[in-house]
């Protein structure tokens, strides 16, 4: 493991660049480097950036430092730097491709070997310059790589979807709330009830959802070495029905991946009106930040703390014990 | 591209099946615009601009760039 910093090219598959704005001369046509992700130092790595293609259709390299390497293409300096880079983001189809190359990428290494994906438009000056970056962090990255092997994120998505109801289930919960008027009264109080019924249904697919995402959260967490909670989704995007109440992310060890898929499963039976969607495999996105999030403490402190002074769960008393 | 991540759906009652679908857009985004490893550095973009970044197209994915606070 010396200091060696080298750029290796990985030949064939792609094409050259063809840069749109390529009127300039020498200055402009400038090149930034795009990280895609970064991974140990071997073969692995390489035969992933010679297999795919880049940003539009760059040619993929690593460069590697210190027994690191990253995963880069050649961006043109216009459309990547600071301004360019704010003004493609901007635009939702152009993100879309970014976003899409950036996944394709990410995909390829991480079937052959364990990777970090780095965030979207992490983009560097220069070659150099992400060599630098890998020895800078190379701590950090190595522990985060150490932690990823072997795992892989999966999502879980809860919807409570009333409207998927099925017709049986509610006549049944609207009977309940209203009793024993069972003589066909009005056609004004009919609707009435009508109504009523629809609304305890709704109601009651929200509560079932909600102990859907408790029982996700209790058993499939269990079987997990990670989780992290996205934002649940909503806007333009999500075409989904119904609405999402828990977007989450699991990080789950290969041994575990049975019985977490199978805690899901459980958590999710018997309950009409809620969907739960698994994405997955995914590259371990959602784990890669370099400072990870602290370990939960214990969401009640109530019980198994001396020292505390009876005056509720405050969330700053937990702090002099337990880290 | 066509070698999209396989999204498989595990494929029981209750559980949409997912197997053979393109990776929806806002999954991805999710991840890669809150996830993914940030290092700073010397980068041409620095990570605190990315918000600044997705103001515009925060009205389409505001799922995921939650309006008040970013963490990043």
């Amino acid at each position: 493991m010396n200091g060696d910093v080298t750029a290796t090219a990985t030949t064939g598959a792609s094409n050259r660049p063809q840069v749109a704005a390529g009127s300039g001369h020498g200055d402009d046509r400038r090149r930034h480097a795009y990280v895609y992700a970064v991974g140990w130092h071997e073969p692995a790595l390489t035969e992933a950036a010679a297999g795919a293609p880049g940003l539009d259709g760059a040619a993929v390299r690593t460069v590697c430092a210190d027994g690191l390497s990253a995963l880069v293409c050649d961006v043109p300096a216009d459309a990547f730097g600071e301004e360019g880079l704010r003004g493609q983001m901007e635009d939702l189809d152009r993100l879309a491709a970014i976003a899409r190359s950036h996944h394709a990428l990410v995909v390829a290494a991480n079937a052959l070997t364990t990777v970090l994906p780095m965030r979207l438009g992490t983009v560097y000056r220069d070659e150099a310059r992400v060599a630098h970056m890998l020895q800078e962090h190379g701590g950090a990255l190595r522990t985060l790589l150490d932690r990823l092997e072997g795992h892989a994120e999966w999502g879980v998505k809860v919807y409570a979807d009333p409207r998927a109801m099925p017709p049986a289930a509610a006549p049944q919960s609207g009977a309940a709330t209203a009793g024993s008027a069972s003589s066909a009264g009005s056609p004004g109080r009919a609707y009435l009830r009508q109504r009523r019924a629809v609304r305890d249904a709704h109601h009651a697919v929200y509560r079932t959802a909600r102990d859907v995402v408790a029982r996700i959260h209790e058993q499939a967490a269990a079987l997990a070495a990670g989780h992290v909670a996205h934002h649940p989704q909503q806007g333009e995007l999500a075409t989904a029905s119904g609405e999402n109440l828990a977007n989450d992310a699991y990080l789950v060890s290969v041994e575990h991946t049975d019985a977490f898929q199978a805690a899901v499963r459980q958590a999710a039976a018997d309950a009409p009106g809620v969907r739960v969607e698994v994405t997955g495999p995914w590259a371990p996105y959602s784990f890669a930040a370099t400072s990870p999030p602290a370990p939960e403490t214990a969401p009640d402190t109530g019980s198994d703390s001396g020292t505390g002074t009876g005056t509720g769960s405050d969330p700053g008393a937990g702090a002099g014990h337990g880290r | 591209m066509d070698a999209e991540l396989p999204v498989a759906g595990v494929g029981a009652p209750g559980l949409e099946a997912l197997a053979g679908r393109q990776v929806a857009l806002i999954d991805l985004l999710d991840r890669l615009l809150t996830g993914g490893a940030v290092l700073t550095g010397d980068l041409v973009l620095s990570i605190a601009d990315v918000d600044l970044v997705h103001i515009n197209v925060r009205a389409v994915i505001r799922s995921i760039t939650a309006e008040n606070l970013a963490p990043w």
